[in-house]
């Protein structure tokens, strides 16, 4: 599935199944279809789970940084529900931290966050409603639940995603809100290795995207590019520039 | 405060148009097979930056760490066909005994 032949072809056999479900392109009856979607939130939220797990202790840590500079209760809850992007929140509590400006935040969580850009028009063909709704349901794009929801040749799956979504903002919430309130209770989660979860489950995902000698090759120059920025670029700009080894795909196979 | 206020609601827009710039641009249409193919490969790439950056990158430098060690177990895990969750928990585990006693 790596030429564009086959990616078109491979999609249209998916819709024909309707596994993934367009509104214009659904079989069977409505009930059907309803019965197809909530199946596919279920699933979603299930492989979403494990990402919570880690997205909870993630979103303490942050409770517990947001502690410590004295923004209060509040204001760091209302970050997470708001913003609901981990680096990012991670980024301002650095900037702002270290007494930055305002300007300097949000230059940073751009940088990190414009990795969504892509992400989005890649699962744009799949989501559902007009405008506003489609703006709406491209936020639960996340790194996690996008890559689960892919289905190679750049076909991605609406319900698991948004499914997979769900568990992991309640987790960043919830453990915003348990950092910020009893933050020194808890110590350091670190400790315990969790901060390890993400690079770990990335691995795993990355590696069920390993399909053929194309996707490898991607993945070898987007890792070497990535190295060669981190020391170079400011925090976001070293995985945003690492899309660029996508571009490989425009050569035919 | 009140600059903590602008930040949170200035980084919460940022991110709100970031990510819904592609779904209201795109819409629906079919993306063509050219864009298709680049696409396909975004998720490899992303994923392998990502894996890079969270594994060794710390503040603009490169370290090798406890969670390089513990990368490494989840690397060797799957290639042994363990189960994703295993690799993952293996991971942490190799993480924190390092940091506990190393």
């Amino acid at each position: 599935m790596t030429n564009s032949g086959d990616c078109s072809r491979a999609s249209h056999a998916t819709y024909e199944e309707g596994a993934l479900s367009r509104p214009s392109e659904m079989d069977g009856t409505e009930r059907e279809a309803r019965t197809r979607e909530s199946d596919g939130y279920r699933a979603g939220a299930w492989a979403g789970l494990p990402f919570a797990v880690a997205t909870l202790v993630l979103g303490i840590s942050f409770g517990v940084l947001a502690r410590s500079l004295g923004w209060g209760i509040v204001a760091p809850i209302v970050f997470s529900v708001i913003a609901f992007s981990g680096s990012a929140q991670f980024a301002v509590a650095a900037v702002l931290g270290a007494g930055g400006g305002v300007a300097a935040a949000i230059v940073a969580a751009v940088l990190l966050n414009a990795r969504f850009g892509p992400m989005g028009v890649a699962i744009a063909p799949y989501l559902k409603g007009g405008r506003f709704r489609r703006a709406l349901e491209g936020q639960a794009v996340v790194d996690a639940s996008w890559a689960l929801a892919s289905r190679g040749g750049g076909r991605f799956d609406r319900e698991f995603m948004i499914g997979a979504t769900i568990p992991q903002g309640v987790a960043w919430i919830v453990g915003t809100a348990v950092g910020a309130l009893g933050g020194d209770l808890i110590g350091n989660p670190e400790q315990l290795g969790l901060d390890v979860i993400f690079p770990a489950f990335f691995l795993v995902l990355l590696a069920e995207e390993l399909r053929d000698a194309r996707t490898v090759t991607v993945a070898l120059v987007a890792a070497a590019l990535a190295l060669a920025l981190v020391p170079l670029a400011p925090a976001g700009v070293p995985v945003i520039a690492a899309c660029v080894a996508a571009l490989i795909g425009l050569r035919r196979s | 405060m009140t600059t903590l206020w602008i930040a949170i609601v200035g980084v919460a827009l940022a991110s709100a148009s970031i990510k819904a710039a592609g779904p209201v641009l795109v819409g629906g249409r079919e993306l063509p097979p050219r864009a298709l193919s680049v696409i396909a490969l975004l998720a490899p790439a992303l994923l392998a930056a990502l894996v890079i950056t969270e594994t060794f990158g710390e503040d603009q430098h490169l370290v090798l760490d406890e969670r390089a060690a513990g990368v490494a177990v989840a690397a060797a895990a799957l290639a042994l066909r363990a189960p994703m969750l295993v690799a993952v928990a293996l991971a942490a585990v190799t993480t924190a005994l390092l940091r506990a006693f190393v």
